[in-house]
């Protein structure tokens, strides 16, 4: 269930969804949680197949953000679906490094990049 | 050496009065020249799982447990001690998140981020009470 305030804006380009974060901050712990259920139902409820998160936004992203997005992973996975992350800061894309997430996820620089092929 | 802000707290154990903490310590420091703003972007990553991690982990979000912070901001220094009031735990059992068997796990990388963007940290035995300090440009790994 998608349930709270949305955090993700939703739009269909191309036979693809993209899922552009609203907040900045990427930390609080009830975000998370919503940003969690939003995306899970992206796959769970609306049955897509083709998703990219686009993060140009996004300036703080936290270990229960990541943990969220491997979740995330997983389930597309499952569902055999296909997951690509783009427009992620330096900083940011210096959280995956540290963590080698940037090994699991398909990661684009620009959204143009991201919709190309999928 | 001047000091910009010096204060010992106890807060309520929830996601508000966290952020509203991270907010006075992370906002204090992006005004700083002396921390660049890759310090600070560290600083208030690192802060924050911290800060969630004896809340969330520590005490469980309990009303009747609060999270002892004591922080001391310098030109040069950033020191954080927050204790919480649970049970704590032990560093070895944290598994290793970069290992390829638990690349995939969804938890566990908090203490990782903060090792990594922080000069020191430094756990007490009990694993209930940490220790963070940064130095402008200096990183534990």
């Amino acid at each position: 269930m998608s349930t709270g305030q949305r955090r993700l804006d939703i739009e269909e380009i191309g036979g693809v969804t993209v899922a552009r974060f609203v907040d900045k901050k990427i930390l609080d712990e009830t975000n998370i949680q919503n940003i969690g259920n939003q995306l899970f139902a992206l796959v769970d409820e609306d049955g897509r197949k083709k998703i990219v998160l686009d993060f140009s936004i996004v300036e703080y992203l936290s270990s229960a953000a990541l943990g969220k997005l491997i979740t995330m992973d997983k389930k597309v996975k499952a569902a055999k679906a296909k997951l690509r992350l783009c427009a992620i800061r330096p900083e940011i894309y210096e959280v995956f490094e540290i963590t080698r997430l940037n090994k699991i996820f398909d990661i684009k620089s620009t959204q143009e990049e991201a919709l190309d092929g999928m | 050496m001047a000091v910009h802000e010096q204060f010992e707290v106890s807060i309520p154990s929830t996601a508000e009065a966290g952020q509203a903490l991270l907010e006075r310590i992370a906002g204090k420091i992006e005004t700083l020249e002396s921390f660049s703003p890759h310090d600070a972007f560290g600083i208030r990553l690192a802060l924050d799982e911290a800060i969630v991690n004896a809340i969330k982990h520590g005490n469980g979000f309990s009303p009747d447990k609060t999270v002892r912070v004591k922080c001391l901001i310098e030109d040069q220094l950033l020191q954080v001690e927050i204790e919480d009031q649970g049970p704590g735990f032990c560093l070895e059992d944290v598994p290793d998140p970069t290992e390829e068997e638990n690349l995939d796990r969804p938890c566990g990388r908090g203490i990782m981020l903060m090792r990594s963007f922080m000069s020191n940290i430094e756990y007490s035995p009990t694993g209930n009470r940490v220790l963070l300090e940064k130095r402008p440009g200096v990183r534990m790994q």
